[in-house]
């Protein structure tokens, strides 16, 4: 059950306001899902700044109606991520299903592909029982109201059911062509027993992007997801992955996010099979030079079973006046044994105007277990930097090379060796493009 | 090659004099060691050589075949042809040795207005090197000094030698940690290296790496200055006796 906020009435305005601004689709088999998650956002209400998590993070501006405008953002010369890759395309435009940016096709052997807005027409289908559901779990002990908001009011997404091993990924293309749009998209993933997807999401999205993915990962299932966010800077994105994963199953997500004005991006992962694995990771750049960024990672395992291992792996490169946030926990639940938790979260400020603020919590419950965490906020290492220009790299080259080595265990948990080589060829870039100045 | 005069050096963040009018001149294709208590200022000599914040040079200049080094950047210095074996080799995860290798040198014939070596060529030349110092692929793949064993961190500071071909190299405490085979790979590769137009200055506490890499002058350093010079018999000299009396001999 959620645990409602704080009731007041300032806060039920704004949550009314909000909810009268919405196109809520009435749903075929998410109809219920729909109705109770409207129900428990009015219940809970809208975050505001003094709600314990968003301390940090002032949720305003994913709040408000209409949403704040942001510019596009010319990409370049840079050739958009996976692309030369082998690879099921999706594309939502302002999150708008495009069919001519997609493959012509959404099949592939042992995967079936819906999407939402199509499929919701039906009053069956197998995604009922997850649709909001793995939210709705998520939503205690802390609330979420951008998720229920986003069961309420997902106007597409993709249903993606897994019943093999899938021969290429997923990949979600997102594409921002409007300064005013305000995309909700909602994904459910089921992946069956001894299956395997990699999903791929890439792009900015929208001006703003409330983007919800649940998985649920059956007994032995794996599930691989690498994302990365786009370059724009003025866009606004709360994104949430509600992860349920069941024994000896895996799942790891990787997010890459480099500017932004608004970040948040929460993943609230259970673990109830035995000798399950979950692995969460991140790497976020920003520069306040090219406008503001702020970059919040708000992570959340539960582990409900026994010798399962969950790993946080978090890293931010902030630099003229840049903001990151990291709050994570680990809650190990009374008979979780033998569980491996670990949770390091760590953030390079390039100057002093820049700014790291991390919330780490331990929570457990059970008597045999091996839990740590560590946070660390730095600098450039002069020693190491003193090395690679005694060696003759130059000042900037050899500053860039230490932001990979900072980054480097973070991108080591996307296990495809050729997504990794184009995650690093993106970190170059843009370390490349702001040494010209 | 090399020619220091009357260096005076201080720590930056402190009023606290290190170096006190060092003179030294090191010529084409010799090799000069300096030893030298604890706390004499050998390394911090190493140090600003090569142009590590937080000293200050108060006075003195020091010139590389006529350039003055003083005033350059670190990258500079290199290109211009000086190299320092660290006696801590740094670590860098994340950023494999190779890769390291590669920029350094491309960056150093970028420095120079030489091309860039090829992925092929480059691959060829560090495998020839590395072959040499018994270092396998695999230390060529792991990241930079991650996880190596202190002699492999020493032959990977004479790999990054061999590559970089720099004039003049300098060699700080690079026995220091090392049981005598690993010292004997260090000075067989540093002894590969001696030609003509590249001359070495070793720092040691200890003569016996001198045994391997036999100098043509050795210097005694002491509370900042070099306070004898003589042949390799003053290592041995020193080696027997200490350095307490040649310290009291100088008073």
């Amino acid at each position: 059950m959620a645990v409602p906020a704080r009731k007041d009435a300032a806060r039920s305005e704004a949550t009314e306001a909000r909810i009268a601004g919405l196109s809520l689709p009435r749903g075929g088999f998410t109809a219920a899902a729909r109705a109770a998650a409207l129900a428990r956002l009015r219940e809970m209400g809208l975050a505001t700044k003094r709600d314990e998590y968003w301390r940090y993070t002032d949720p305003a501006g994913l709040n408000v109606t209409p949403a704040p405008e942001a510019a596009l953002f010319p990409a370049g010369d840079e050739a958009p991520l996976f692309e030369a890759r082998d690879r099921l395309v999706i594309c939502f435009a302002d999150g708008r299903f495009d069919p001519a940016r997609s493959s012509p096709d959404l099949a592939m052997a042992g995967v079936e592909i819906a999407r939402l807005a199509e499929a919701d027409r039906a009053d069956i289908h197998w995604a009922r029982d997850l649709y909001g559901t793995l939210e709705a779990r998520g939503q205690s002990p802390v609330a979420r109201p951008l998720a229920a908001l986003n069961t309420a009011a997902a106007a597409d997404g993709v249903l993606i059911r897994v019943t093999g091993r899938a021969a290429k990924p997923v990949h979600l293309v997102y594409v921002h062509e409007s300064t005013t749009s305000d995309a909700i998209l909602h994904h459910v993933v089921r992946i069956e027993p001894g299956a395997d997807l990699t999903l791929l999401e890439t792009g900015p999205a929208a001006a703003r992007f409330n983007n919800v993915i649940e998985v649920d990962v059956a007994a032995g299932g794996r599930f691989h997801h690498v994302r990365a966010q786009g370059r724009d800077r003025a866009r606004r994105a709360a994104t949430a992955i509600f992860a349920r994963v069941g024994a000896g199953g895996l799942f790891k997500s990787f997010t890459l996010t480099a500017n932004g004005i608004l970040t948040r991006n929460e993943c609230v992962i259970e673990i109830v099979g035995d000798g399950a694995v979950a692995h969460v990771a991140g790497a976020a750049l920003g520069d306040g030079a090219t406008g503001d960024f702020h970059h919040d990672d708000t992570v959340f395992v539960t582990h409900d079973a026994v010798g399962c291992e969950s790993r946080q792996v978090f890293k931010k490169v902030l630099r003229n006046g840049a903001v990151g946030v990291f709050q994570g926990k680990i809650l190990v639940k009374a008979g979780a044994q033998k569980t491996d938790g670990y949770q390091i979260s760590q953030s390079l400020l390039l100057d002093e105007e820049s700014q790291f603020l991390a919330k780490p919590e331990l929570e457990i419950y059970a008597d045999d277990v091996k839990c740590s965490h560590g946070s660390t906020t730095g600098a450039i290492d002069e020693t190491a930097l003193f090395y690679l220009r005694s060696r003759g790299v130059p000042r900037e080259d050899a500053v860039s090379l230490l932001v990979l080595s900072f980054l480097a265990d973070a991108i080591a948990e996307v296990e495809d060796e050729g997504l990794q080589a184009e995650i690093v060829a993106r970190l170059e870039g843009w370390l490349r493009r702001r040494r010209r100045g | 090659m090399l020619e220091i005069k009357n260096l005076y050096v201080k720590l930056e963040a402190e009023d606290k004099p290190i170096l006190k009018g060092v003179d030294l001149k090191i010529g084409a294709g010799e090799v000069h060691a300096i030893m030298g208590p604890n706390g004499s200022g050998k390394s911090t000599l190493s140090y600003v050589l090569s142009g590590r914040d937080g000293y200050e040079v108060t006075e003195g200049s020091a010139e590389l075949q006529g350039q003055e080094l003083l005033g350059m950047e670190p990258e500079e210095r290199a290109a211009a042809g000086l190299f320092l074996a660290f006696q801590y080799p740094v670590e860098i995860p994340g950023v494999g040795n190779m890769t390291f290798l590669r920029t350094a040198v491309n960056a150093q014939r970028k420095a120079r207005g030489q091309d860039e070596l090829s992925a092929g060529e480059f691959l060829k030349l560090v495998r020839e090197k590395a072959k040499a110092l018994k270092i396998d692929a695999e230390m060529l793949k792991r990241p930079v000094n991650v996880g190596f064993s202190g002699g492999e961190k020493k032959r990977n500071e004479i790999l990054q030698m061999a590559m970089l071909e720099p004039r003049m190299c300098i060699l700080d405490e690079t026995d220091s940690g090392l049981d005598v085979d690993a010292m004997k790979l260090v000075a067989d590769g540093v002894n590969a290296l001696r030609d003509a137009g590249r001359s070495f200055l070793v720092i040691t506490h200890y003569q016996r790496l001198l045994d391997h890499i036999v100098p043509d002058v050795v210097h005694i350093m002491a509370d900042g200055r070099i306070i004898r010079s003589g042949g390799p018999e003053l290592a041995l000299e020193v080696e027997e006796n200490g350095y307490a009396d040649l310290m009291a001999e100088v008073k």
